[in-house]
This record gives C-alpha cells, structure tokens and sequence, in this order.
C-alpha cells in the first residue's frame, strides 16, 4: 500500500462518511456543514487523477458559491428564533429499495463494462492550459452559451426571491 | 514524486462514484425537507463529475473536464434558481416540507 492507495482511501473516506452525515442528520446547518467535506474531498480526488484546474474550480464554485447560497437558504428559510430546523425521514423502505436497485445496476455496469483504458498513459502536467485551448477554440460557442445560461438564472433568481411590492401595498 | 494513474484502478473511482450517488438518491427520496433534497442532487451532480474525470484521466483525454466545466456552471445556475424557487415558496407557505407544497397535485 504505497502513497497514492493511501490518499486515495483517505478522501473517500471522507467523501462518503461526510456525505452520509449530510443525508442522515436530523439538523440542516450539520448538513449544509458536511456537505462541505464531501466537495473538498471529491476536490482531492480531482487532485489525485491530475485535473487541477477542475480541482481548484471546484472548491471556487461548490464552496464558494454553491454552499454559501445553500447556508443562506438554510438561514432564509428557518425561523432562527423558534428553532423547526429538524427533519423528519419518511419512504425508508421504498427508498431503500430504488436506491439498491440503481445503486446496484450502477455497480454491476462499472464491473461488468470493459473500459477503454489507454496504458501507459503519460501523466499529464497541467490541464489548465489544455482546457483553455480547448475553450477558446473547439468550444468557444457552448462556452458563450454557458455564460448566457449563467446570467439568465441569476436574473431569473433574483426576480423569483424578490418580494413583490404591489401585492405588500395592496395588503 | 512520480505518481501514475495505474496505481489505482478506474473501477475504484467508478464505485465511490457510485456510491456517493446512490447516497444523494437515499436523500432525495427519504428527507422531506426541500433544502435536503437540494444539497442531495448537487451531491448526485457531484459524483457524476467524478465520473467524467475519472474517465478523462484514464483515456488521457482532458475534454471530459470541459464538461464538468459545463455541469458545474449548470449546477450553478440550478443553486441559484432553485433556491430562490424555495424562499419564494417559504413566503407564501412558510414551510419548506415538501409534503406539505401540494397546490400543483390534484
């Protein structure tokens, strides 16, 4: 067991059991906080398979951005004073039953497929650069179009989450 | 240090991709609170950029990344949207159990 196996089990490790304390805790702050856990530890995991621009993205995006509006969902959306912030479980045993079905036929595919795995692949130095070519050229029109999409929702969020001023008049 | 992608075969990747999504899958089909089943599908988006990379790693390839480049910006824009779709549902309904926003079932 050299250096990689250890990294390697280390993130998953806490990939998965954060990621199983973000599904099962009855408090959302403890969710919204693990969940925390689990995207650094798919960020290492990107390190580990030598994608450190998607790496770095990740904790930008999902970190920065994507848990810190979930923290704000979480405050926005709960009576801080009378705390209702727990959660109840319920459709445990239809539940568990879809998810053995998926997660299981997701399993036997990964097994049982032969994946076309290119040996001895060199390791790849810096994908940043790669990417930014790839970007700029091949494409650049879904690049735009994934800006386009990107403004069109925060717009539409904020006009979504807006309180509506003629019906507070009105009332 | 020279670490080489072999060490650790793709199906290890695979599976705790896997895995992680059939975790997200428990959450969105056991919680019923709405921010829960949020934070689950962007676990399960998540682990499905695992999977790309795992795989562009393994063919050498890096155009798996640009599309997770394009599922993070979509997650992104999903964050947004469905947030605000719950806080406006907060206000009407000052609750955000899902069992309890039934106006569109009948």
């Amino acid at each position: 067991m050299n250096l990689v196996d250890i990294i390697f089990y280390f993130f998953a490790l806490i990939t998965l059991v954060s990621a199983a304390i973000t599904v099962y805790s009855r408090n959302i702050i403890y969710s919204a906080f693990s969940l925390l856990f689990t995207f650094f530890g798919v960020a290492g995991i990107y390190v580990l398979l030598n994608a450190d621009f998607i790496a770095v993205a990740q904790i930008l995006i999902y970190v920065g951005g994507i848990l810190m509006l979930l923290v704000f969902g979480v405050m926005l959306t709960h009576k801080v004073i009378n705390v209702e912030i727990k959660t109840g479980i319920l459709n445990v045993v239809p539940g568990s039953i879809i998810t053995a079905i998926i997660g299981g036929t997701l399993c036997g595919v990964f097994v049982v497929t032969d994946w076309f795995i290119v040996e001895g692949v060199p390791p790849i130095k810096s994908t940043t650069t790669e990417i930014g070519t790839m970007f700029m050229t091949k494409y650049l029109l879904p690049f735009e179009i994934a800006s386009v999409v990107l403004l069109v929702a925060l717009i539409g969020a904020a006009y979504i989450a807006r309180r509506d001023k003629s019906k507070n008049q009105s009332a | 240090m020279n670490f080489t992608l072999t060490d650790i075969p793709l199906n290890y990747y695979l599976g705790l991709s896997a895995t992680l999504f059939s975790i997200g899958i428990v959450g969105v089909l056991t919680r019923r609170n709405a921010i829960i089943v949020f934070i689950c599908i962007e676990m399960m988006l998540n682990s499905v950029n695992l999977t790309l990379v795992a795989f562009s790693a393994f063919l050498g390839n890096p155009t798996g990344q640009i599309l997770v480049f394009f599922v993070m910006a979509v997650a992104a824009a999903e964050a947004a949207v469905g947030l605000a779709i719950i806080i406006a549902m907060f206000r009407n309904k000052m609750t955000v159990n899902i069992d309890e926003i039934n106006i569109m079932k009948w």
